[in-house]
């Protein structure tokens, strides 16, 4: 039996007016990568939020590497490494001089921080970049640092909320290859994309996400197989429908 | 509390505060233009009509005419603009005036009635006379002061004399010591103080704007998922903007100084004014996440700012007799006002940094900064996480 990264038990939040995530029960082993799909709204980055610590589930319990989320939140945070949606990086730093900072935040000495992020750089292709302000980088170099700095402290277990999204497709292809690179070396992925193709290429297991319930969860081949379909792609608009939802 | 963390959030902070133009004009530029054009262009008086002044009165008059002292002191009594105190020494009448209790302290000769009974009994013949000479303090700090109650005192002795003092000559001068002994105050002197408030309080302004911004852009959620504690980045803001203000004071000093604002005070005396501007630039801090808090973007946060900047810049930072009766009173609610009447205190009345008044208005300043970051943390993180 394979050990578990990420361990979900009937995790539901509620907001107001809207249920965003629904009994959501799931396992994610160690040195997966997983990927979580679904619509816009669905639920996957309100799930991601709440396993990073961002947002309280309103019942239901998450461990990752063990530590449960809501109590042992700083171990967590020691754990996992996020690339969030949005594209924050602060304007008035340089390339280098972010992933130092977040280096920084993550305990990391100097040795350390100056190895990974000459790594990070070289495969985000910013080594040229690295000593201008990133409010000059373009929108897709802004992505893949993001991306950097999520991964600045090398952690165990790493949520990549659609990494690729707005990046050409060299970047993407880059982004793939780092990816599945991190995955030989053992490390858990959690990753969200509205790209069928990534996660057909990318992901061990897929589980789609609907109005914050789990609807569908197995390998690629397994759900195109279940559902009888050519490819990923069918298999969502199957399962989802074809109407366009807002993000929450 | 992980000190790696703190300065490197510091450090990145500083950095925004160097490299963003709209940030280096209003945090730096800004207060340094402000003192040059306002102290090259300042030089009306302020203050209203209805004023009141508070003065002291050391009576020293002796012998067998010394009612005349008393006929004085009447004269000065009965006039609506002066509320008088009598002291039994100018010691303490002085150290009241050096902590801004009263205005100016005025000290009656011991030859005063012998002075006046040999004028009336010889008006037109001055070889008969007996010169007395009648001292007058006045708070360097308040510009009204020098100003208005010199000629109020040569009118009460004038008409005890029954003469026009301006036209005819005099056995009485009277002689107004802070002017006579200390160089002529200029208009520069009495904003100073206030300037040296003046530029941290757009602090509020700044921190409001990054809070607001870092919540827009998602950094303050890639600043939250990371093992960064609360403490430790609130540590950080604080300790940022107040070496912000540090630098603040610094230039402003500089610039004052180099328009001529030269107090004749030692170096304890501006270390102090450094540490009181320090311990202000927390209540900042705490305006600007209250305002953060309040504010939904960052452009609100700038124009909300204001609700902050506006008092503290209005009731605090020219304190004196030129705020209304109204406008002291709201004042007293306000930290800036304690700062400014303390560097006024310790720059311009001459009082020790050890004296009562100074020390009460750092108490005031800490425990109210204190609190208003208090405020501010707590309102901040009730809505919106840190």
């Amino acid at each position: 039996m394979n050990e578990s990264a990420i361990t979900i038990e009937n995790l539901t939040k509620k907001y107001e007016d809207k249920t965003a995530v629904e009994d959501l029960s799931l396992q994610v082993d160690k040195g997966e990568l997983f990927g979580l799909l679904g619509p816009n709204g669905a639920g996957k980055t309100t799930t991601i939020n709440i396993l990073c610590g961002l947002v309280k589930p309103t019942s239901g319990t998450a461990k990752i590497m063990g530590y449960d989320i809501q109590k042992e939140t700083q171990k967590v945070k020691e754990q996992i490494g996020v690339c969030i949606q949005e594209t924050a990086i602060y304007p008035y730093l340089t390339g280098k001089e972010s992933l130092e900072l977040f280096g920084k935040l993550y305990g990391m000495n100097k040795k350390t921080i100056k190895e990974r992020s000459t790594m990070l750089l070289t495969k985000m292709a910013l080594t040229e970049d690295a000593k201008r302000l990133t409010a000059k980088y373009s929108g897709g170099m802004k992505r893949r640092l993001s991306l950097a700095l999520a991964l600045i402290h090398d952690p165990q277990i790493a949520f990549l909320d659609e990494p690729t999204v707005a990046m050409d497709p060299q970047s993407r292809h880059a982004v793939w290859d780092f990816i599945k690179d991190q995955k030989t070396r053992g490390k858990t992925i959690v990753l969200t994309t509205h790209y069928m193709e990534e996660a057909e290429e990318l992901c061990d297991r897929i589980g789609i996400i609907d109005h914050g319930k789990l609807i569908a969860l197995g390998t690629p081949k397994d759900l195109i197989a279940k559902n009888h379909v050519k490819n990923l792609e069918e298999v969502f608009i199957q399962l989802t429908g074809r109407n366009m939802r807002e993000e929450m | 509390m992980n000190t790696q963390r703190v300065l490197a959030l510091t450090k990145k902070e500083m950095k925004k505060t160097i490299r963003e133009p709209a940030v280096l004009f209003m945090i730096f530029l800004f207060p340094i233009v402000f003192v040059f054009a306002f102290g090259a262009s300042f030089c009306g008086l302020g203050g209203s009509q209805n004023a009141i002044y508070q003065v002291g009165v050391v009576n020293l008059a002796a012998g067998a005419n010394q009612q005349w002292s008393h006929v004085f002191t009447n004269d000065l009594s009965n006039l609506t603009m002066l509320k008088v105190s009598f002291y039994v020494d100018n010691q303490s009448a002085q150290s009241d005036l050096s902590q801004g209790k009263i205005q100016a302290v005025v000290l009656i000769p011991r030859s005063f009635g012998d002075c006046i009974t040999a004028y009336n009994i010889a008006p037109n013949q001055p070889s008969q006379w007996i010169n007395a000479t009648v001292p007058l303090y006045l708070d360097k700090g308040s510009l009204v002061a020098t100003q208005a109650i010199p000629p109020i005192f040569q009118q009460v002795l004038g008409s005890m004399l029954s003469q026009n003092q301006q036209a005819l000559a005099s056995p009485i001068q009277l002689q107004t010591a802070s002017l006579v002994e200390v160089k002529q105050s200029s208009a520069l002197d009495f904003i100073a103080p206030g300037m040296f408030t003046f530029a941290s309080i757009f602090l509020i302004m700044m921190v409001a704007q990054s809070f607001t911004q870092d919540r827009e852009n998602g950094m303050m959620k890639r600043i939250r998922i990371s093992p960064t504690t609360p403490t430790e980045f609130m540590a950080s803001q604080v300790i940022s903007y107040m070496s912000i203000a540090l630098i603040q004071a610094a230039l402003v000093f500089a610039m004052t100084y180099a328009m001529g604002f030269k107090p004749a005070v030692g170096v304890p005396a501006y270390a102090f004014a450094f540490i009181l501007v320090l311990v202000f630039s927390v209540s900042n801090v705490g305006f600007g996440l209250i305002t953060a808090t309040i504010a939904k973007t960052s452009s609100a946060a700038t124009g909300l700012a204001f609700i902050f900047v506006l008092p503290q810049l209005f009731l605090g930072t020219f304190v004196g007799a030129s705020l209304s009766g109204g406008a002291k009173v709201a004042g007293q609610f306000i930290p800036s006002y304690y700062v400014t009447d303390a560097l006024t205190s310790v720059f311009l009345r001459g009082a020790s940094i050890g004296s009562v008044t100074v020390l009460l208005d750092l108490a005031v300043v800490a425990v109210s900064c204190v609190a208003i970051l208090a405020v501010g943390i707590v309102l901040y993180a009730k809505y919106y996480k840190i």
